[in-house]
């Protein structure tokens, strides 16, 4: 009798053992989100999706916690002693949006000195214990050409409207749109404005180079938060309404939609989601559960296309930006996409 | 044995730093490890340095706004100058790139004297602040408000944006693991020891701290103020210049916003540790001890989980729940 309680109750430890790492061996590992600034739409999006991505994996017992801190100031020293803080209270990953890419790594150093694993993301650190999921800024202009090469094979001119101006970003963006063109010579860019991703400023811009600019623009290349500014300046100037590319942003999304009801518009949106914070909180777990994880990873753009606008539209709060929620199995193809 | 008032305004300092560290002991346990001390408190050696340096500009009763930005300044110099010369500059690097200069530097270019010239430069600075506040009677808030965008400027001009690379001796110091006592527990003792000898236990000491208190007397007695003004500020230029050292050692890389709070931190540290804004009254064991108050506080509104929104508030509370007790010992004093 004892035997057979032995045997059930070890077949039972085995089981639950099964279980367990089926689920997740993470659920008494604590992941700590630090970030450097809350001060914009993007960025309240970004710790909103946090909460609501997070909230259910903690009931769930995928992890013990996964807890939000902001530093007040955004300032370099003040972020490191804040990750010096969370190391200290046990946190066994810390999820990262850095205030600078070179000046936190001796703070990330020591956490990664203390066992601690730091994922960065967004505002992405060199050293290099952390991991990186970095946005490829430049492969996302590229794509923007590459759309419009499928849409208009014969080609044509097309107006530029970058970010602002000396920002790493509109650097990015703005060289893959310029490498994109020069391997389809068919598209020639007869115009660059800086609309500063800023629709006002966008629709300023660009109908102040218009009058300067050919008759026959067939697209508008973009950087998200500038499409409906330009729209608005080629309407007010009477001209053949061209391709603009889309960032996302309601506004730019409700005008897609109008147009398309109206005279059947066709383009594309795309930009980065805020919820990436989900995917890096994804990444830590799994980086925490033992999974092989390569250091640098890429997120994926969250592209819009004609079939896909409504539903992104009806899920896009008025003024804000166009959002996704990432799951453990999007972590995991990230994951699996870096490793090849 | 009763304390007298005076007793206790020196011990208030110490006091409060005790009561937050038995605070943040309570809140989370694990902070009372050798590792716990290293990673609470080796960002507070360069604001104390920092403070130490306000401390002696507040000595002369002025007060300098471009601490902040001159230990960022401080920082990005050691990030590039000083670690590889010239060549470590991302502007001489560009040049390189685009075949303007040869691969290979002639050894004036790759020299970290640069870097020791630059930090020099840094402290004539001060000094030279220190004369045209004494000469033109100019007030020193805005001398050194102005001088806080100077330098900025300069920090950018050296790294445009954030990098560099902290030399490898400041990198291994502030990295030092020695046995039983963490390293920012020392560093912080061997500071507020060296300043307290320099500023209390010399002669010359006391003429500084008379500047500040009665200047009439000291340049009656044969005192140069105008020596005395560029002393201290050229102390203050030294000692933020070990801050900047410091911080740099600490984050591995420079960036020219790294260091603006410093400004506010040092005066409040000051404050807390015990002196005046006036009159030459300062404590440099307590200036240090305010430093590591400041940043101690900063850990423990984060154990206590309170929001981000509500921590520049909480450590307000702090400092002015700590200057009201003053206030109180003075008022005791005042009555006996």
């Amino acid at each position: 009798m004892t035997r057979l309680a032995g045997t059930v109750s070890l077949l039972a430890l085995v089981a639950a053992l099964g279980a367990g790492t089926a689920l997740a061996d993470t659920k008494d590992k604590k992941i700590a989100l630090s970030n450097n600034y809350a001060g914009n739409s993007w960025r309240q999006a970004m710790l909103r999706s946090w909460d609501k991505v997070t909230k259910p994996a903690v009931e769930a017992g995928i992890v013990a916690a996964a807890d939000p801190f902001t530093t007040a100031e955004n300032q370099v020293t003040e972020q490191a002693a804040q990750i010096q803080n969370l190391v200290l209270q046990g946190y066994n990953a810390i999820v990262l949006n850095a205030a600078s890419p070179d000046a936190l790594n001796g703070a990330v150093k020591e956490a990664c000195d203390a066992g601690v694993t730091v994922v960065s993301f967004d505002g992405i650190v060199t050293e290099p214990c952390a991991w990186r999921i970095a946005v490829d800024f430049k492969q996302m202009g590229k794509d923007e050409v590459l759309y419009l090469k499928d849409k208009i094979p014969a080609g044509g001119n097309v107006l530029e409207i970058r970010g602002l101006a000396g920002v790493f970003v509109d650097d990015e963006i703005s060289k893959g749109i310029h490498e994109g063109v020069a391997e389809n010579p068919q598209f020639k860019i007869v115009g660059s404005v800086h609309g500063d991703w800023d629709q006002a400023k966008a629709q300023a811009a660009v109908a102040g180079i218009l009058p300067s600019l050919p008759d026959d623009i067939v697209a508008v290349v973009t950087q998200g938060g500038d499409g409906y500014g330009a729209a608005q300046a080629f309407k007010a100037a009477g001209r053949k309404m061209p391709t603009i590319i889309m960032g996302n942003r309601q506004d730019e999304l409700a005008w897609w939609k109008e147009q398309k009801d109206a005279n059947g518009y066709e383009t594309m949106s795309v930009s980065i989601a805020p919820g990436v914070s989900t995917l890096a909180f994804w990444v830590a777990q799994q980086i925490l559960d033992g999974k092989e994880v390569p250091k640098d990873l890429v997120v994926p753009f969250l592209r819009i296309d004609q079939g896909t606008l409504e539903k992104s539209l009806e899920t896009t709060e008025k003024g804000g930006v166009a959002n996704v929620e990432y799951s453990a199995e999007d972590a995991q193809k990230v994951v699996d996409a870096a490793k090849k | 044995m009763r304390l007298t008032a005076r007793q206790l305004r020196t011990l208030l300092p110490a006091l409060s730093l005790v009561v937050l560290l038995a605070a943040i002991f309570y809140l989370q346990p694990r902070a009372m490890s050798y590792v716990g001390f290293n990673l609470m408190l080796n960002l507070a050696i360069p604001i104390a340095l920092a403070t130490v340096a306000q401390m002696c500009v507040i000595t002369v009763n002025d007060l300098d706004l471009s601490i902040g930005t001159y230990v960022g300044f401080v920082a990005c110099v050691g990030a590039t100058l000083l670690s590889g010369g010239m060549g470590a500059l991302p502007v001489v690097k560009e040049l390189q790139a685009s075949g303007a200069l040869p691969a290979t530097l002639p050894w004036i270019m790759q020299t970290p004297l640069v870097g020791v010239v630059a930090l020099v430069f840094g402290i004539a600075v001060y000094a030279a602040l220190g004369a045209l506040i004494h000469w033109r009677n100019l007030p020193s808030i805005v001398v050194t408000l102005g001088m806080s965008f100077v330098w900025l400027g300069l920090s950018v001009l050296i790294l445009p944006v954030p990098g560099g690379q902290a030399p490898a001796f400041l990198r291994s110091l502030m990295t030092l693991k020695p046995a039983y006592i963490p390293f920012p527990i020392i560093a912080a003792i061997v500071i507020a020891i060296l300043a307290n000898l320099l500023l209390m236990h010399t002669s010359y000491g006391a003429v500084l701290r008379g500047a500040g208190g009665n200047p009439k007397a000291i340049e009656r007695a044969g005192w140069s103020l105008l020596k005395v003004k560029m002393t201290m500020f050229a102390l203050a230029g030294f000692f933020g210049m070990l801050a900047g050292l410091s911080l740099v050692g600490l984050t591995t890389s420079g960036d020219a916003n790294i260091a603006l709070r410093y400004t506010l931190l040092s005066i409040a540290g000051v404050i807390l540790g015990g002196g005046e804004f006036v009159g030459g009254r300062i404590s440099p064991v307590g200036a240090v001890i305010g430093a590591v108050t400041l940043t101690l506080a900063g850990s423990f509104l984060s154990f206590m989980r309170i929001s981000p929104d509500w921590q520049i508030g909480a450590q307000g509370a702090i400092l002015i729940i700590v200057l009201a007790a003053r206030t109180l010992i003075d008022r005791a004093e005042r009555r006996r």
